[in-house]
């Protein structure tokens, strides 16, 4: 109710302001002015404003800056973002410096030349060495900027060394899950038909192909059964269309089969068929200081996007296809937390959250989704934990116990029985066959 | 061409407008009417409408944004309990707002708003021409206007509540009802409506093109066309050849979501199913939608940037600086917007040489851009400026111009957008670019050509309190955005404080808001300005601004045709502000020039 009230105040006062502005033009009626002349005072007020507004807004700015300025993303926590926030700083001096000129000449001038009737404005219709000049200076500029920017993007972007680890960031609404190489350090491939209820990445090994087609045949048998009874006819219809649809994702299954069987044969040992049953899946998303690894990402559903913002990659997620980024993070996070600058942040929301009756907050780095994917995009989000390599080696070791198909149901692979396949290079570029 | 141009005008103007002047009905005048002058009206009034509803949806969800989930009366009173039990804003109702107010800004206020209202009362008018090249097709695209903006509308109303996936309704999300509500019937609308609108804005812009290269009057050269004109003519260009593009897109679209075609579908598994559409590529729509939707960003930008050197120029009594330099950075914009599409795509996996490419091209648009910076600046430098509400906006413009293409650059610069994409940062920039910039050409637009439109004045003192306190909270609304988008900051979430990561910096969202809903209630004024003004504003004379352009050389009262005599002949440009040897200082297009007088 106050809130109404406030707005039929403010709507209130709009009108008096307006009705003012009408009185105004009735008495400028009164003495003969014209709407469309502008009294020299107003003409002179607007200069004035058009010099007070760049205080303001430059004054605005150095109050953002000076408030906010040390709650931006702290120091980039990766030989990458290192390159990023370098040629970010570059290019805001550039930015700074002509932000501030331009708008000084700007207001400058509109403020200056104001309206007189004893005056003449300068007949200047062109000059051709100014519009030289200032056609060759941005491009000189902007040649810097470009080369600095491409070198920057094919370091960035260059493929990851061949010795690099690959794992996989793997989204579907609203979360993510990561996926490390088992012990021969390659991670298997997958595909979206089988996925299950145990087998979320869809990770494809014999076991789960064999065990998605017993499910559908369970399927089809309960729908044939209860096709075989009194249904109604839309009940019916939607039944068939049901068997229909479970018989060409079968068919499609016993093909992908047929594919793997000719990728092991062709492939041998390197086929990524046999690397699926030893790989983690996991909840914990961990990363190796020092160490470059090369991030591969998918999605189940809709396209995604993986962005760590302290690390300053990002890499969207597309259903269908895999995507990839590298990144060599340089700070672990226990150090993160120790830093003078990270600390000061931390204190920072503390003593917000404090104020609120919230929980404290510890620095973590946050893997976010940074595409639009529905009502709970906002939240779909996960902790990344950077360690030292050693640390890194130990924790994928002990994850190692767990892979994804225990050894007793998959014993009679050879990808598990294989000795030599542990020492193969450690490659993800053709670990996926998407 | 124009002597040409001339004779087959005149000749069909002579006898029939006039004759078919008195037989106007109430319908055919106000309603389906044919005349370039009401049709530009009807678009701007639509626009008006549209524009508010945009505004009141941006107030929603920044009111979510500054104080998250709290009640409030204002959202309960316009979305109900269904997408706003108790006042709290529903989180999918959120992604349709935001959805729907880039769709409306971007689509129907800014393109359908901007260059439907100033191309169609404009171009006849500054090029000498009795109207459109066709005005049967003129009304037809006004009235295809009318029912996609009626259908978006219409949209909102839908169980599931109105298209959702983001302006840009990328696929797969809004291709799979089950992927989010919003992917419903709202979405088949969504594609509905933009179809009609890609063919109103097709049919528009043909009728642009076609008259400013045939109708010229005699004299009109294309060097002494007004920049409005040259800003117009490459809008619709651009759209000629881009929106088609947008509608295959959509088509492709419709296709996937009722037929179970695999255009932008490939591998999905949704809903504890795996779909059967394998093949497709969600990134093709994504190339198919940029190629329309960055030249689109230009369509929005051009007409505004051609208003305001036309207003600039005016006002500040002074020719504008670099006139054919200003032609040329058009054309140069106009080429470059259609080899940059993929600067909005350097996170999803594109081949990084490509990637390279788009980079450079992209930077390159900053040099015409710049050059129309610092024309527009050496235009004011020892001007005579009279300062009046449109010419306000058009500083204003500029403004908003340099602020928001500098950010630019550090969007255009791929390193730099991998740690930026998709964050605050890059929605400061385009509202500031894009969206402000265009905005405040349009309003320049309305103050200075309402006489023209309307034979009436707007009130100045309420165009100043309009402006001063627009211009405060433009920068009030989207300078802080950019600092928390540098923050780290994603767009379209719901709310940033699930996690503590934004806890600092999220009081700005408050300051955002607040400079948001001031900024929103200064368009009450010039709403009323505008509404009060044409009913009771005082009576506006033939050349309010005194101005060189051809279209105050017709009379206050609208008539078919335009001109009640001949259409004149234009011997010199445009621009003839305070030149040597002249005691005005200003000389009509139709001035002949003195003998031994140079043009310029």
């Amino acid at each position: 109710m106050t809130k109404l009230l406030i707005l039929i105040v403010v709507v209130l006062g709009i009108l008096a302001v307006a009705q003012l502005a009408r009185v105004y033009e009735l008495t400028s009626k009164l003495r003969g002015k014209r709407e469309e002349e502008i009294f020299d005072a107003d003409n002179r007020m607007n200069a004035t404003l058009m010099w007070l507004f760049p205080i303001a807004y430059f004054g605005f700015f150095l109050w953002l800056v000076m408030a906010y300025g040390d709650k931006m993303l702290p120091v980039a926590a990766s030989t990458q973002g290192v390159d990023t926030d370098a040629l970010m700083n570059f290019n805001w001096w550039i930015l700074i410096i002509t932000f501030i000129v331009t708008n000084i000449l700007l207001f400058y001038f509109a403020g200056k030349y104001v309206f007189s009737k004893d005056r003449r404005a300068y007949w200047q219709p062109h000059n051709n060495k100014l519009e030289l000049a200032w056609t060759i200076a941005p491009a000189a500029v902007l040649a810097v900027i470009i080369i600095f920017g491409l070198n920057t993007w094919q370091n960035i972007t260059a493929p990851a060394l061949p010795d690099a680890m690959s794992m996989e960031l793997y989204a579907k609404q609203f979360d993510w899950t990561a996926r490390y190489p088992g012990n021969d350090g390659m991670l298997g491939a997958t595909d979206y038909r089988v996925i299950s209820g145990e087998n979320p990445l869809g990770i494809v090994t014999e076991a789960t192909i064999n065990k998605r087609l017993e499910e559908i045949s369970l399927e089809k048998a309960d729908t044939e059964k209860e096709l075989g009874g009194l249904i109604a006819d839309s009940r019916r219809e939607e039944l068939e269309h049901r068997l229909g649809y479970l018989d060409r994702i079968a068919a499609r299954i016993v093909n992908l089969r047929m594919v793997m069987a000719q990728d092991i044969k062709t492939k041998g040992a390197a086929s990524a068929y046999l690397h699926g049953a030893d790989d983690v899946v996991t909840k914990d998303f961990m990363l190796p200081k020092g160490r470059e690894t090369n991030i591969l990402i998918r999605s189940r559903d809709i396209i995604h996007s993986a962005y760590i913002p302290h690390l300053r990659i990002q890499m969207n997620a597309v259903p269908g296809m895999t995507t990839s980024m590298k990144v060599t993070p340089t700070i672990t996070t226990d150090s993160m937390r120790t830093i003078a600058e990270v600390m000061q942040q931390v204190d920072e929301i503390n003593a917000i959250r404090a104020g609120k009756g919230q929980s404290p907050y510890v620095f973590d780095y946050l893997l976010l989704c940074n595409k639009i994917c529905g009502a709970a995009h906002y939240n779909m989000q996960m902790t990344l934990t950077v360690t030292t390599a050693s640390e890194f080696d130990a924790w994928l070791a002990e994850a190692n116990k767990k892979p994804f198909e225990p050894a007793s149901t998959n014993a009679e692979q050879p990808a598990a029985a294989d000795g030599g396949i542990a020492a193969m290079p450690v490659n993800g570029n053709d670990s996926s066959t998407n | 061409m124009g002597a040409h141009a001339h004779a087959a005008n005149a000749g069909h103007a002579a006898g029939h407008h006039e004759h078919h002047h008195h037989e106007e009905s109430f319908v055919s005048k106000w309603v389906f009417s044919q005349d370039h002058k009401m049709i530009g009206k009807q678009f701007l009034v639509t626009a008006i409408f549209m524009a508010w509803v945009a505004v009141i949806m941006s107030l929603i969800f920044r009111l979510q944004l500054a104080w998250p989930n709290e009640g409030f009366a204002f959202t309960n009173f316009f979305l109900g309990d269904k997408w706003a039990p108790g006042g709290v804003l529903d989180p999918n109702m959120y992604l349709a707002l935001v959805t729907i107010h880039g769709t409306i800004m971007v689509f129907f206020v800014l393109t359908g708003g901007l260059s439907g209202t100033f191309a169609n009362l404009l171009i006849p008018l500054q090029v000498g021409a009795r109207d459109m090249a066709s005005g049967f097709i003129n009304m037809l695209s006004y009235w295809f206007f009318l029912l996609s903006s009626v259908i978006m509308l219409a949209s909102l109303f839908v169980e599931g509540g109105p298209a959702s996936a983001g302006w840009t309704i990328y696929p797969p999300l809004s291709a799979l009802p089950k992927a989010i509500p919003g992917s419903g019937t709202g979405m088949t609308l969504w594609l509905v409506s933009m179809t009609f609108f890609i063919a109103s804005s097709l049919m528009g812009g043909l009728n642009y093109v076609v008259t400013i290269l045939n109708l010229r009057t005699k004299g009109m050269k294309m060097t002494r066309m007004p920049l409005t004109m040259w800003a117009i003519f490459l809008t619709a260009v651009l759209g000629i050849l881009s929106f088609p593009v947008l509608l295959s897109a959509a088509l492709l679209l419709l296709l996937d979501r009722t037929l179970n075609t695999s255009f932008y579908l490939s591998d999905i598994h949704l809903a504890g199913e795996a779909l059967e559409q394998t093949g497709g590529s969600p990134v093709l729509f994504q190339h198919l939608f940029w190629f329309l939707g960055h030249p689109e960003v230009y369509i929005v930008l051009l007409p505004a940037l051609g208003i305001t050197s036309e207003i600039i120029s005016t006002n500040a009594r002074k020719p504008i600086f670099g006139y054919r330099a200003m032609i040329g950075s058009i054309l140069a914009i106009g080429f470059l917007s259609f080899i940059v599409w993929g600067h909005h795509m350097f996170v999803t996996g594109m081949n990084p040489f490509l990637g390279s490419v788009f980079v450079a091209t992209t930077l390159l648009i900053a040099i015409p851009s710049a050059v129309k910076v610092f024309n527009y600046i050496t235009t004011l430098w020892k001007g005579n400026i009279i300062f009046t509400p449109a010419m306000l906006f058009s500083i204003g413009l500029v403004a908003t111009f340099i602020a928001g293409g500098l950010t630019g650059i550090i969007l255009a610069d791929s390193a730099l957008d991998i740690a930026v994409h998709d964050t605050y940062f890059v929605v400061a920039h385009f509202h500031i670019v894009m969206g402000m910039s265009a905005i405040f050409g349009m309003f320049a637009g309305i103050y200075h050509w309402f006489p023209k439109m309307y034979g009436k004045m707007m009130n100045t003192k309420l165009g100043y309190a309009h402006f001063w306190v627009t211009f405060i909270c433009a920068f009030g609304v989207f300078f802080p955005m950019h600092f928390i988008g540098l923050a780290g900051a994603p767009r379209r979430y719901y709310s940033y404080t699930e996690f503590p990561m934004f806890d600092s910096v999220v009081d700005l969202n408050i300051v955002v808001t607040v400079f948001a809903i001031i900024g929103a209630l200064a368009q009450v004024l010039f709403t009323y300005n505008f509404f009060y003004s044409i009913y009771r504003g005082p009576k506006a004379v033939q050349n309010p601004w005194k101005s060189n352009t051809l279209e105050w050389t017709t009379p206050v009262e609208h008539i078919h045709g335009n001109w009640p005599g001949p259409i004149p002949t234009v011997h010199r440009w445009p621009y003839d502000y305070s030149k040597p040897g002249k005691t005005e200082d200003w000389v009509s297009q139709i001035t002949p020039l003195d003998p031994g007088e140079e043009e310029h």
